[in-house]
């Protein structure tokens, strides 16, 4: 560009003129031509371009440090916890129920606090949802009593005669069978669960003593802070996968304390959100 | 004879693989898949011996037919059949479903309850009745396009039999409660590892036939078809990276956690959708519509544009399905924008296909087989319209969670990819069974409307559902508290789910037609009516007018 066609400031009179040259469609398609007469040119070029979305969405969610909040309170789930949500995931209760709360007023109103990233850290797989059939879960923990969630698995519309839920009476007269309780941790400790070796040791101990009374629970309720200890189904003779599912119901949500004045300020601050 | 003592030795193996598990498993439901693959390689192994003593018989299962003048078209009719019979299954298994959403007592525990019938569905319709149809027209379309037989006939063979291993091992889990818990992607550790032989055996049959075609040129559907089978293959893969807790047992824990495992669900089953039942059935489209259309593709550029903007940008929609989640706001951004612009590339598509009839839209007229094909191409155009609309992220804060989504899934599947999947059953049925017609084009017509008018009952009642129930969660009322308890809402959606469940029934009529059509017309019988095209022709009427002088 000649100095003439600019201004004092050095910036162009004029913007740049189109390009004359129209774009060469016949080049274009004749370069396409390549990519056609060969089937492992045309492969790998249709690889890269699907890799490319994928690696730029997810592969920074792994180490891009906000993307799951630190907050207190997270524990993995006790085995009777996590058998019961072995059972949730079994009865495909994802395909009705969501776990993940949206920042909006009334979904804060209906279901409580939004869900934070953390609170589904230890979950393989996740079960945020797609679908509210029924209502959301993510902080259903606590909110009825065992009773309630009992009678209210064993035949829904007797406590909500609108509700289309299905019935799962069977759950109470099915003894919870976990084949290996130790294995179960120690799989989920592979694929990252900050399981320690007495919990391994302890599970199959653990499994028992969260929801029978006779047995002595130890120092369960230390390893898993807020690990709620009790005959769940109302039937302390039998372990049953009711009591696990329920064992599970009235965890969720109660780990993180999200609305106490501190946890609010640490939110505030977080970076990102 | 030295092939069939391997082969009969490797069925052998296998049979005694999975006796050894059945007699191990941990866990009951892994020794009934253990039981039913054991049942599959008796079966093979029983196929394998009969062949070494009647040698005719070896031909029709197992062995190549003897004229390679013609193309080899025996897994193509058994994909033809299947595609049939599991969307039957799977349209029945969606009415059922939809039925216990309106009578809640037609849940049968713990077989039979919603939850477990639902994955069924969802995977009997795509992965069975969308799949056949995808590995019976790919194998059909790739050997004409390439004026090639297939490659490694016997391959192709164990990719028909292996997927419908597949689908029977998938379909039984769901019931019998295995299912790794992701939508779309249920099936367990073991069922994905046995797909993923028989996909990439899938791959190996297509790129070999392309390999050895007589033609210069890669036709566009074998791009759009090599596109799925090559991202289906990286994103099956990836999504279903899990630890079993035990090699004799059915359960395994995904590798991923949370946010993580939450993105790389919906990059899949985002993307189940992407190529699965667009870039796949776009294939169908591009071979099939100018066929029966009688015309060729509109647009080879566009062809060209719409093919690579397609897939580059359907991988990054993903995170739509995450809005307002934990997930980070840049991601669901990301995903909202890109949605937006897939919009164009899916346009193109439609164009392309709609405008291939220039010249010959009076088929719409005469032949019902034509009518399908554009009544399909609408529903896509129509449902990849509403998809970036319901990717933004304010609309999606009404419409996530609600039916809204579900309609908007079944107006592209039931509309776009059954509709597509009918029309190419019924052009394909005649030519491989070599009749001279179908048995009934008046019965297709009747295929045609049932199906139409069931998905405008199924897509209508699915919005009014969806947006009352996104507005009624988030009704206020002047107090300034929560007008509605859940269950009111679930109340309100009662008559809502009862149209849905008719537009259903309609579907299924539909389908039950084309049954008895294509199963008539395989038996070769034709019906004998009125012609679709009547120029009526009146011998009378056919004279010059005469002056009839006054009286």
């Amino acid at each position: 560009m000649k100095a003439t066609d600019m201004t004092e400031n050095n910036e162009p009179k004029s913007a740049p003129p189109l390009s004359e040259v129209p774009p060469d469609v016949a080049a274009t398609v004749k370069g396409h031509a390549r990519l056609e007469r060969n089937v492992t040119l045309l492969g790998a070029a249709a690889l890269v371009t699907v890799a490319i979305g994928g690696i730029v969405e997810i592969a920074p969610l792994f180490w891009i440090d906000n993307t799951i909040e630190e907050v207190e309170g997270m524990r993995p789930y006790t085995p009777l916890e996590q058998a019961g949500r072995d059972i949730y995931v079994r009865e495909g209760c994802y395909t009705c129920h969501s776990q993940m709360i949206r920042p909006f007023r009334d979904e804060v109103e209906r279901y409580g606090h939004y869900s934070l990233a953390a609170e589904s850290m230890y979950d393989h797989p996740f079960q945020w949802g797609s679908k509210r059939t029924g209502p959301d879960l993510a902080r259903v923990g606590g909110r009825y009593s065992d009773e309630w969630h009992v009678q209210h698995l064993q035949d829904p519309q007797s406590v909500v005669p609108q509700s289309i839920m299905p019935q799962y009476s069977f759950l109470s007269e099915t003894t919870l069978d976990v084949p290996d309780a130790r294995a179960m941790l120690s799989t989920l400790r592979t694929v990252g669960v900050p399981y320690t070796d007495t919990d391994l040791e302890l599970a199959e101990q653990d499994l028992v003593a969260q929801a029978d009374p006779d047995v002595p629970a130890g120092d369960l309720e230390e390893r898993y802070p807020g690990a709620q200890v009790r005959d769940f189904d109302g039937n302390p003779d039998r372990l049953t996968e009711m009591d696990a599912l329920i064992a599970y119901l009235q965890m969720l949500g109660t780990l993180v304390d999200v609305n106490s004045a501190a946890a609010q300020e640490d939110l505030a601050t977080e970076t990102g959100r | 004879m030295d092939a069939t003592l391997t082969r009969t030795g490797i069925w052998f193996a296998i049979l005694l693989l999975c006796l050894a598990a059945l007699a191990n498993a941990v866990d009951a439901v892994f020794s009934v898949h253990m039981l039913i693959v054991s049942i599959a390689a008796f079966i093979g192994l029983i196929a394998t011996v009969w062949n070494t003593e009647f040698d005719s018989v070896s031909r029709d299962v197992l062995r190549i037919p003897a004229d390679t003048s013609r193309y080899d078209d025996d897994p193509i009719r058994w994909g033809v059949i299947a595609t049939v019979f599991w969307g039957i299954a799977g349209f029945l298994a969606g009415l059922f479903i939809a039925l216990q959403l309106v009578w809640p007592e037609l849940n049968f525990e713990p077989y039979l309850n919603f939850g477990r019938v639902r994955p069924l569905h969802t995977s009997a319709v795509i992965f069975a009745f969308g799949g056949n149809a995808l590995i019976a027209t790919s194998f059909y379309v790739v050997q004409r396009t390439c004026r090639a037989r297939l490659a490694f006939p016997g391959l192709a063979r164990f990719v028909f039999w292996g997927y419908q291993l597949f689908i029977v091992l998938a379909a039984t889990g769901y019931l019998l409660g295995v299912t790794a818990g992701r939508e779309y992607a249920e099936p367990e550790w073991y069922v994905d590892l046995w797909l993923t032989i028989v996909w990439v055996a899938y791959l190996v049959v297509f790129v070999g036939t392309i390999l050895k075609r007589k033609e210069p040129h890669i036709y566009v559907a074998n791009w759009f078809y090599l596109a799925f089978i090559l991202t289906i293959a990286m994103l099956h893969i990836v999504n279903n990276l899990a630890v079993p807790v035990s090699f004799l047992g059915v359960k395994s824990y995904s590798a991923f956690s949370g946010v993580q495992d939450a993105l790389t669900q919906w990059w899949y089953g985002h993307n189940a959708v992407g190529f699965f039942l667009t870039a796949g059935f776009l294939a169908m489209m591009y071979y099939f519509v100018p066929k029966q259309a009688e015309r060729p593709v509109y647009s080879y550029r566009l062809s060209i544009i719409h093919f690579w903007s397609l897939i580059f940008l359907y991988i990054w929609a993903g995170p739509h399905h995450l809005h307002y989640t934990a997930l980070p706001d840049w991601a669901q951004t990301l995903g909202m924008v890109f949605s937006i612009m897939l919009w164009m590339p899916s346009w193109g598509g439609m164009i392309n296909g709609l405008m291939t009839l220039n010249g010959a839209w009076d088929k719409i007229r005469t032949d019902p087989i034509i009518r399908m094909m554009v009544m399909a191409l609408a529903f896509y155009g129509m449902s990849t319209f509403e998809g970036p609309m319901l990717s933004i992220k304010s609309v999606n804060s009404l419409s996530h969670y609600t039916d809204w989504t579900i309609g908007h899934v079944h107006s592209g599947a039931l509309g776009w990819n059954g509709m597509i999947t009918f029309a190419c059953v019924y052009f394909l049925v005649p030519r491989l069974w070599k009749r001279e017609r179908l048995y009934s084009l008046r019965m297709v017509n009747w295929h045609f409307w049932l199906a139409t008018v069931g998905i405008v009952f199924y897509a209508a009642s699915m919005w009014v559902a969806g947006i009352t129930q996104g507005l009624m969660w988030r009704e206020y009322g002047i107090d300034g508290y929560l007008v509605n308890s859940f269950a009111d809402t679930v109340a309100a959606l009662h008559p809502m789910y009862m149209l849905r469940a008719f537009g259903g029934v309609l579907y299924l009529a539909g389908a039950v037609i084309m049954v008895v059509n294509v199963w008539l017309t395989i038996a070769g019988k034709l019906r004998t009516e009125a012609p679709m095209s009547d120029a009526r022709y009146d011998e009378e009427a056919d004279r010059p007018a005469v002056a009839v002088p006054a009286e």
